[in-house]
């Protein structure tokens, strides 16, 4: 195939290849944890509330990652705090904070910068990562992946049934900020592949597929980073192919996996359990 | 020898509401204790603000000489089964080796002993033919077997079960109030939360009754009485009483 051939020949593309399967990987594995613990908004949320750490970042000219850090962990902070000292309720805190720091964030950023650099942050170009990025998702991608594989026992618990968790002395908060931490993180790497409006596709999107198909954790987990990485690919393609955003193809691709996953899990599957229906009617007939 | 219980002055609000108003109680080792009282009597948080779970304005647990916190591997709890979220994605004989966690402690997995044990707890509450299953295909009965197998896992010796006789078949409730039988009579300490009156006496040896406040605490034949009845339920207790001549 002529992609294949492309993909040996430019270095660019070899870049842009490696950073969209660690992207795909690290959001599936995080995204499990996100979907299982009712978070999929705050994914959102994060992922939106960086905006403005990027912006400053490009103000002060460091590089984007300690900023967006900075704001994604404030973000998380400021929306616990509200939900526990008011009567707001934790929904409510999510969109007043994430909705304030995004659109303080687009403020800054046209401000600092042009309209296409907006773009690219928003809906993703994979094509234009360069070296120090990939090593960032890299690097990114190692720490997330080895923390979850260290504390997957603790994970597992708190994510199931937080109260038996603490009530045999597991420290249920830290692990929800942990989770934040790295959500942060993932989300700062995958800025350049899925861009901030879309990255909660990557998140909620093949994890949600994974769920429809196993009843082990574990798989869900390896199952979600595959779907990831399958749909980060596919979304490089089609940018590669046909000049267009990266964000919004990867976001489709993982929805159409979705679907089918819908249709025709074998044990969830929406046609599936149909047919089944079906067939078990006929021998009480006869 | 497992160390005595002893509840001081626990009080919590909500909004500052007084929901649990200076419960202070204790008991010894080899107690199987009902938390009785109607609904709304703070039965469920008294239970969690006991293990620190929820936030009290002030009181204190002891156990022997030293606090919750420094006995947490020897607390087992079982929520209610209308905060589990059953269709996550945990098959049984998992559900069952999360008990085992506490004792295996960080960075390290469950081994084949751990497992093995596992399958043990999960034989004497039998439920070991539904071990692959995922939980969300078991009965109210099956799932409630499941989780205090997951507590017998845990070789613990306190006990906390929030309500779990409630929308369960006869089958898994003689196979429950056997097993926290045997934990009493293996000296262990177990609080129930429990709201039905009818099986009361038939179950518990000792009671904690409390409508918000503390109405006694005590061996059941002291507490369960017509007076002390009334107290704590009011005018739903005396529906109950009125039900014949109605």
């Amino acid at each position: 195939m002529e992609f294949i051939q492309d993909l040996m020949t430019y270095g660019f593309l070899q870049k842009a290849f490696i950073t969209s399967i660690m992207v795909g990987v690290i959001c599936g594995v995080i995204g499990s944890f996100i979907v299982l613990r009712g978070m999929a908004l705050m994914g959102d949320a994060i992922s939106h509330a960086i905006l403005p750490g990027v912006a400053i970042s490009y103000m002060l000219g460091i590089n984007y990652f300690y900023g967006a850090v900075a704001t994604g962990v404030l973000t998380a902070f400021g929306i616990g705090a509200i939900s526990q000292n008011s009567r707001i309720k934790n929904d409510s805190s999510i969109g007043i904070v994430f909705s304030a720091f995004f659109a303080l964030g687009i403020i800054l950023i046209t401000q600092a910068k042009s309209a296409t650099d907006l773009t690219q942050i928003l809906f993703g170009n994979v094509l234009s990562v360069r070296t120090s990025d990939m090593w960032l998702t890299l690097v990114i991608g190692a720490i997330v992946i080895l923390v979850v594989i260290l504390f997957f026992k603790e994970l597992l618990v708190s994510s199931f049934d937080e109260t038996m968790a603490a009530a045999y002395g597991l420290k249920t908060r830290l692990i929800h900020y942990g989770i934040m931490f790295l959500l942060t993180l993932v989300t700062v790497a995958s800025l350049q592949t899925v861009g901030v409006i879309l990255v909660v596709s990557l998140l909620i999107t093949p994890a949600s597929t994974a769920y429809l198909l196993t009843n082990r954790l574990s798989i869900m987990v390896v199952l979600a980073s595959f779907f990831g990485a399958m749909s980060s690919i596919i979304g490089l393609y089609f940018s590669f192919l046909y000049n267009m955003p990266s964000g919004p193809v990867i976001a489709l691709a993982a929805t159409a996996l979705f679907v089918v996953a819908l249709l025709f899990s074998p044990k969830q599957g929406i046609v599936v359990s149909k047919f089944r229906s079906k067939s078990k009617r006929k021998p009480m007939v006869n | 020898m497992v160390d005595p219980i002893t509840v001081e002055h626990i009080s919590v609000s909500y909004d500052g509401n007084e929901v649990v108003k200076d419960i202070s109680f204790s008991f010894k080792a080899s107690s199987l204790i009902g938390v009785l009282g109607p609904n709304g009597a703070g039965k469920s948080t008294l239970m969690k603000a006991m293990l620190g779970l929820i936030h009290k304005d002030c009181g204190s647990v002891k156990l022997g000489s030293k606090s919750i916190d420094e006995m947490r591997k020897q607390i087992a709890y079982v929520p209610q089964r209308s905060n589990i979220d059953w269709s996550f994605p945990i098959v049984v004989k998992d559900t069952v080796l999360l008990g085992t966690y506490p004792k295996v402690g960080l960075l390290r997995r469950p081994k084949k002993a751990d497992k093995e044990w596992a399958m043990e707890c999960l034989k004497q509450v039998g439920m070991e033919e539904f071990a692959n299953r995922q939980i969300s295909e078991l009965s109210g009965g099956q799932q409630q077997r499941v989780f205090l197998a997951r507590a017998l896992a845990q070789k613990a010796d306190y006990f906390f079960l929030d309500e779990p006789f409630v929308g369960i078949d006869v089958s898994s409730e003689e196979v429950i109030i056997d097993i926290l039988r045997k934990l009493k009579e293996a000296g262990k300490i177990v609080f129930v939360v429990h709201h039905d009156l009818s099986k009361v006496k038939n179950y518990f040896d000792d009671l904690v009754l409390i409508n918000k406040e503390l109405i006694d605490a005590g061996p059941v034949n002291k507490v369960f009485q017509a007076e002390n009845m009334t107290k704590a339920y009011n005018r739903q207790f005396m529906f109950d009483g009125l039900e014949v001549s109605m």
